[in-house]
């Protein structure tokens, strides 16, 4: 059994079990877009918004991850299926990749909807020379989020006293998603007077990135979750 | 099973029975240590006494005699990391999981005071605690970065899976480092802000000496703790198994005392 | 049993085998022989360290002392090798609680690469096809949960089958189809090692018991 074919199966599952689910739609968009009207209401002014709406895209972004993940490993710990993975023997770069794909095609959703917020919320206007930037940005910055996020996810999965490693673990690692994929928005958005070429080179970290953590948290996986 | 360097046996025996000598310490790490105090001595001669007062920074400037060399061993100690991380997956053997952590523990320290003593320096010299430069701010990720593998390294389980899980956290952090790196260097170059960090090679040549003496007591410093810390985490690991023992034996002795099937044995 | 000389070698072989969750050792020192095709039945009180001596026949938990080989494979170096001819049903089910039942049984049979064909008469055999096949999980009874996780089992063709517990939840069809499934497993060729209380009606369909004891093994 290839390790893509089992890696699609166990997204397909993962997507499944969120669709049948509900809690992605009913429990953490809605969390998402809480926390976008908690930031102004921490952030009071009109103008600071405005200029600031790019970083609190990709704040709101890292929390929901945050809960993503959490609830990407529970429904493997609510009877016992992780285990029952390993002891079929599945691959662990496949679950590795699998689910980091049901992460990624959340997160991407997930993302969609806050721009979304940021327009109607903080005023912002997306040109149409930045939408090209935007959807790449998203893809690149998704692929290593959701890299990061299952690696560590599986560290900390449904072990008591280790679901709280999963913040100080992911947090540091994905600053630098966080520095570029900023840079990227405000320079699709032209916020600040920035100009999209400015977002391309970012875009190139981004892809770095996601490379780096794919290739790295695939090796790492099976090592991290075995017992 | 744990393979000790000879000089550990020594003292592990020393702990295991004989009455005269406890503890992880031998006559390498005598030596070792007086060099660390001798060395020390000097700094502080020098560091507060010889060299002169900096033209711009006044007595400020002292403070880098600590803050320089603490920098350099919170990398050092990284790099031993990364690199006895890199080397257990090799070669399994527990010793350098233990190097692994000592040396993350040490980094962690030594990183903690060079934040410190670095926002002091700031607030004297140019007036303000932090400033959001790129070595600076790629300093404090890597702290947190070595705070949450000590975390991981303190979750339990067998000696193997710690060393196993704590490698590939090391190695995984080795990734981590030079993207932080750079994307701070990227997104700082985008303000042209003053640097933070003191650039200025026109130091006074009793200072750059004093810089050196700083540099050679830390690391010796820095050896001399990773010595103990090793051997004591040895000496951590020898209890844990002597505590297996003893369970073993406990749990054997239940056994006996069980005639049939049937009872509740708790 | 100390025929192995004139066996062909065993499908599970613990020498002084100790297992340790967290810093306590579950297991002993076990010391055991399982033969191809046999129904071994474990028993022994709460706390004695039958689902351990399961969990370390399936590869989950390392060994710590001693030597343990399955199908050949040694434990201390091979556990993972091990584990997609091993199937073990453990306390938990296995499954995912908001997908169907038919879902779980063939993503657990797929991840093996089964057939539809496998799949639907691994189904039909622990009687969870039908409208059942339908249903969520998490719906469904204790006994059709336990069902369903053995059809998942059936659907991937394990050599040795570890099971804890099994006949826990089931009524008396149920319990009579696991019977029928294991015993037809075993004529199949698989070996199966199993753990429970319920000894009359475990005990009948074993070929051999054992006893486990403060995490070690002994005849009874």
């Amino acid at each position: 059994m290839g390790v893509t074919r089992i890696a699609w199966l166990v997204a397909r599952k993962d997507l499944r079990v969120e669709w049948a689910s509900k809690v992605f739609t009913n429990q953490v968009l809605p969390f998402a877009a809480v926390t976008m009207v908690i930031f102004a209401f921490a952030l009071d002014a009109d103008v600071v918004l405005e200029r600031v709406a790019p970083g609190l895209v990709w704040l709101a972004t890292l929390f929901s991850l945050l809960v993503l993940v959490q609830r990407s490993f529970a429904i493997e710990n609510e009877d016992g299926a992780l285990d029952a993975t390993r002891v079929a023997g599945v691959d662990p770069r496949a679950i590795f990749a699998g689910k980091a794909l049901a992460l990624a095609v959340e997160l991407v959703i997930l993302e969609a909807m806050l721009l979304l917020a940021a327009v109607v919320l903080y005023g912002q206007d997306v040109p149409i020379e930045g939408v090209p930037l935007l959807a790449v940005t998203s893809i690149t910055a998704t692929c290593g989020l959701a890299a990061v996020g299952t690696l560590y996810g599986g560290l900390a999965a449904g072990f008591t006293g280790r679901e709280t490693l999963l913040p100080l673990l992911t947090l540091p690692a994905v600053a630098p998603v966080l520095i570029g994929a900023t840079r990227a928005v405000e320079a699709a958005l032209g916020t600040a007077g920035a100009v999209v070429s400015d977002g391309w080179p970012w875009v190139g970290l981004l892809t770095v990135f996601a490379v780096a953590f794919g290739v790295g948290g695939a090796l790492a996986f099976g090592p991290l979750i075995d017992e | 099973m744990t393979t000790l360097h000879p000089a550990a046996s020594r003292a592990t025996d020393a702990v295991a029975g004989s009455p005269r000598r406890a503890g992880t310490g031998t006559t390498a790490t005598r030596i070792l240590g007086i060099a660390t105090i001798v060395s020390m001595c000097w700094l502080v001669a020098f560091g507060l006494g010889f060299s002169p007062a900096d033209r711009d920074q006044e007595e400020a400037v002292r403070l880098l005699y600590v803050h320089v060399p603490t920098i350099w061993l919170a990398y050092l100690a990284f790099v031993v990391t990364a690199v006895s991380s890199a080397m257990y997956l090799w070669r399994r053997s527990l010793g350098w999981d233990r190097l692994a952590g000592a040396s993350a523990e040490l980094g962690v320290v030594f990183m903690a005071v060079t934040l410190v003593v670095g926002a002091l320096w700031g607030r004297l010299t140019w007036g303000v605690f932090w400033q959001w430069d790129a070595r600076l701010t790629t300093t404090a990720l890597l702290f947190v970065t070595y705070i949450g593998y000590l975390a991981v390294r303190n979750l339990g389980g067998s000696h193997a899976q710690r060393a196993t899980r704590s490698a590939v956290l090391g190695l995984l952090a080795v990734l981590e480092i030079p993207l932080v790196h750079f994307s701070v260097q990227l997104w700082r170059s985008l303000h042209q802000g003053r640097t933070f960090e003191p650039n200025d090679t026109n130091m006074d040549g009793l200072m750059l000496f004093s810089l050196f003496v700083g540099v050679i007591a830390f690391t010796l410093l820095y050896t001399w703790l990773i010595i103990h810390r090793t051997r004591a985490m040895a000496m951590e690991d020898m209890i844990d198994d002597r505590g297996l023992d003893d369970a073993l034996a406990a749990r054997r002795a239940e056994a006996a005392a069980v005639p049939g099937a049937d009872e509740e044995a708790h | 049993m100390s025929s192995a000389a004139t066996d062909p070698a065993p499908v599970v072989e613990l020498d002084d085998a100790v297992a340790v969750l967290g810093s306590f050792p579950a297991l002993a020192g076990a010391t055991l022989r399982v033969q191809r095709r046999e129904i071994l039945l474990l028993q022994g009180p709460n706390g004695a360290g039958k689902t351990t001596l399961l969990r370390l026949c399936a590869g989950l938990l390392p060994v710590a002392r001693g030597r343990a080989a399955v199908l050949g494979w040694d434990l201390a170096h091979h556990r993972r090798e091990v584990r997609p001819h091993v199937g073990l049903l453990g306390h938990a089910n296995g499954l995912y609680l908001d997908l169907s039942v038919g879902d779980n049984v063939r993503f657990w049979g797929s991840t093996v690469g089964a057939s539809g064909a496998e799949i639907t008469e691994a189904m039909a055999l622990l009687a969870v096809d039908g409208r059942l096949g339908g249903l969520k999980v998490r719906s469904l009874s204790a006994g059709q949960k336990r069902r369903t996780a053995l059809a998942c089992l059936v659907a991937r063709r394990a050599q040795l089958w570890l099971l804890d517990e099994p006949h826990a939840g089931l009524d008396a069809a149920g319990r009579d189809e696991l019977d029928r499934t294991l015993r037809a497993a075993a004529a199949a060729g698989a070996t199966i090692v199993v753990a429970s209380h319920e000894l009359e009606r475990a005990g009948a369909l074993a070929t051999r018991t054992v006893e486990v004891v403060a995490g070690q093994v002994r005849e009874p």
